[in-house]
């Protein structure tokens, strides 16, 4: 399975999604099992379509017809005033630039790393990834007192940098991820480039990461969504409200912003969630795919 | 390749082997050069904070006023400290909930997707809540789970008995947080050993089913010892993350839950760090998280030898 996964990344999962080998005739048990799993996706997906229906209610509405699901009339107010109620736009501006450097950054240091670990001999190298794959099993919130503390000492306090510098500098999960990809390249290929008198850095960046692209692509993936729902850090780094990211605006819409008008929060809601829906829904088989390998990356 | 040529003896020969000690020699610092950046981050964000932490943990500061050293007495107040002792509790048993039903859930649903055919449908229905952010998830499950919610009302309907104040009852409050993790880590879950099934090799199937193996002979005997290393890693995986819940419980419950009933430990170091500033208590705090885990994580290694199936 391994082997699979590290001979082509990309098709790793050549069924997820797609067809198997045809069955001649529907049976009984199939239909049964189709329909236990429609039952379990309905009720995966119960929460997001409560979200919408409650979302285009009116307050009146809820209190006097707590039963009622369609809301009667629809109401498209209520997504003005969540995005009115707090600074909605800046806080989605801050959450895309950081996830867009954060992403960038992460792929250019985790491949450097990958690299010399995958393909370049030297001292102290197995050490050292020993040492990365030790950290990876510390939890963050064991390191969050001293990390304030060093973000304070640094002025990194209520800035974005407390949220990507680290992110970038320090992934070794991704590290470990892309040099999984990086030895499943043909050594050969690097070797044909050495000929013509290519260094590491060019070997690295042409051949490379060009060649990783799927593996790559997969790691972009997972440390984007990381990134755009991670809520720990800012919670404790970010003060001012111009500063906030979207989950962190969001989680004071119960008391600061909503209150009880539950209509607003989850307007509120959707709107921090409908964007990533629709990315999911539109790269859904590659996201799929990076979320298997990435479970596979540290098997 | 180049040693290859180097050995052939052609005239060639001792060039190549220069140039091969010479890019040997460079070799080491280019291997440090791209490593720096990430042992870097990993010195400065990882290593050192951890260096201090555990220092820290022996001392009582509040982040203005000098720091004073104080011994153990930062982890004898914790584990004294019923308040504590009741997030350790409730850490174990979320994990005790979140960990086994999740995995099984999913490991049912992806053995059912595994042979059926039109599966993206309910693989997108599964896992949308992964993509999603949990303040937005658990602010909708904040609205469900009220005793006024539409669960309780359906469940009312149904049973004509009311629901649990599933937030306002000490005894739900754990079981929500419970549901709502387990519903939002389902689909990965899922997705994960799905593919560890795809993966496995058609013909060691074909081979059982020529020796006549019936289908469930067939799951007990090959696919689920091969699925094996993936459910304990994500077993594994699982486990840590159950151990660090905080999201949920910070906004499903106001203050860690009625009488500290959904109080984890990450909840603890957050509100004795960020919320009192009592730096060292919740250095201590947090030592004990990860002594908890590691001691988690080696019983688990541990089992290993003896339930994981390895492709040798």
């Amino acid at each position: 399975m391994t082997t699979t996964l590290q001979k082509s990344p990309e098709r790793a999962l050549p069924a997820l999604g797609g067809r198997k080998r045809p069955k001649s005739s529907v049976r009984l048990s199939t239909i049964m099992l189709h329909l236990l799993l429609a039952v379990g996706g309905f009720l995966m997906v119960a929460p997001f379509l409560w979200m919408m229906l409650t979302s285009f209610k009116s307050l009146p509405q809820i209190l006097s017809n707590p039963l009622g699901l369609f809301p009667n009339p629809w109401n498209f107010n209520n997504y003005a005033d969540a995005w009115n109620a707090a600074p909605f736009g800046l806080a989605y501006w801050n959450s895309i630039y950081i996830c867009v450097l954060t992403v960038a950054g992460t792929i250019v240091t985790a491949s450097m790393a990958a690299y010399a670990f995958a393909r370049i001999e030297f001292k102290g190298s197995k050490f050292l990834f020993v040492l990365f794959l030790a950290t990876q099993m510390v939890p963050q919130q064991v390191t969050i007192v001293p990390l304030y503390m060093i973000f304070s000492k640094l002025g990194w306090v209520d800035t974005h940098l407390a949220l990507i510098i680290p992110a970038v500098l320090c992934n070794p999960f991704a590290v470990f991820l892309v040099r999984q990809f990086i030895r499943s390249l043909p050594v050969e290929l690097e070797e044909a480039a050495r000929l013509d008198g290519a260094g590491r850095w060019r070997i690295l960046f042409s051949i490379v990461m060009p060649n990783i692209k799927p593996g790559l692509a997969a790691l972009s993936i997972v440390v984007a969504l990381g990134a755009w729902n991670n809520f720990f850090l800012p919670l404790i780094v970010l003060n001012s409200e111009n500063q906030f990211t979207v989950p962190l605006l969001l989680s004071q819409f119960t008391g600061q912003y909503g209150g009880v008008n539950y209509s607003v929060i989850m307007a509120a809601s959707a709107i921090s969630i409908v964007p990533m829906l629709i990315a999911f829904l539109i790269g859904n088989r590659r996201i799929l795919n990076s979320m298997a390998m990435s479970g596979m990356g540290g098997s | 390749m180049t040693a290859v040529l180097a050995k052939t003896g052609l005239p060639g020969a001792p060039v190549v082997e220069r140039a091969e000690a010479a890019w040997r020699k460079r070799d080491r610092w280019w291997g440090l050069v791209f490593v720096s950046p990430q042992l870097a981050g990993m010195c400065a964000f990882v290593l050192l904070p951890f260096a201090v932490g555990l220092v820290l943990a022996f001392a009582q500061w509040d982040g203005l006023t000098e720091i004073t050293w104080v011994g153990l007495a930062n982890f004898q107040a914790q584990l004294a400290d019923p308040v504590f002792l009741r997030s350790i509790l409730n850490t174990l048993g979320l994990a005790l909930i979140t960990v086994p039903v999740g995995l099984a859930l999913s490991l049912l649903i992806a053995v059912a997707l595994d042979r059926l055919r039109g599966r993206t449908g309910y693989l997108l229905l599964y896992f949308a809540p992964v993509m999603t952010s949990s303040i937005a998830i658990s602010l909708v499950w904040q609205q469900i789970l009220r005793a006024d919610g539409p669960l309780n009302q359906a469940f009312f309907r149904v049973f004509g008995i009311p629901g649990p104040d599933w937030l306002g009852d000490p005894h739900f409050v754990l079981l929500a947080v419970s549901i709502v993790t387990i519903w939002s880590s389902l689909g990965l879950n899922v997705i994960i050993f799905l593919a560890g099934l795809q993966g496995i090799n058609s013909n060691v199937l074909e081979a059982a089913r020529v020796d006549g193996a019936g289908s469930l002979r067939t799951m007990m005997a090959i696919r689920l010892p091969l699925l094996s290393p993936v459910v304990f890693f994500s077993t594994v995986v699982a486990v840590i993350s159950s151990f660090q819940t905080f999201d949920v419980v910070f906004v499903l419950t106001k203050n860690g839950g009625p009488e500290n009933s959904a109080r984890t430990i990450v909840y603890q170091i957050y509100d004795e760090g960020f919320r009192h500033f009592q730096f060292g208590m919740a250095s201590a705090a947090s030592i004990i998280l990860l002594v908890l885990t590691l001691v988690v994580t080696a019983v688990q290694l541990g089992l290993q030898r003896r339930f994981v199936h390895y492709e040798s």
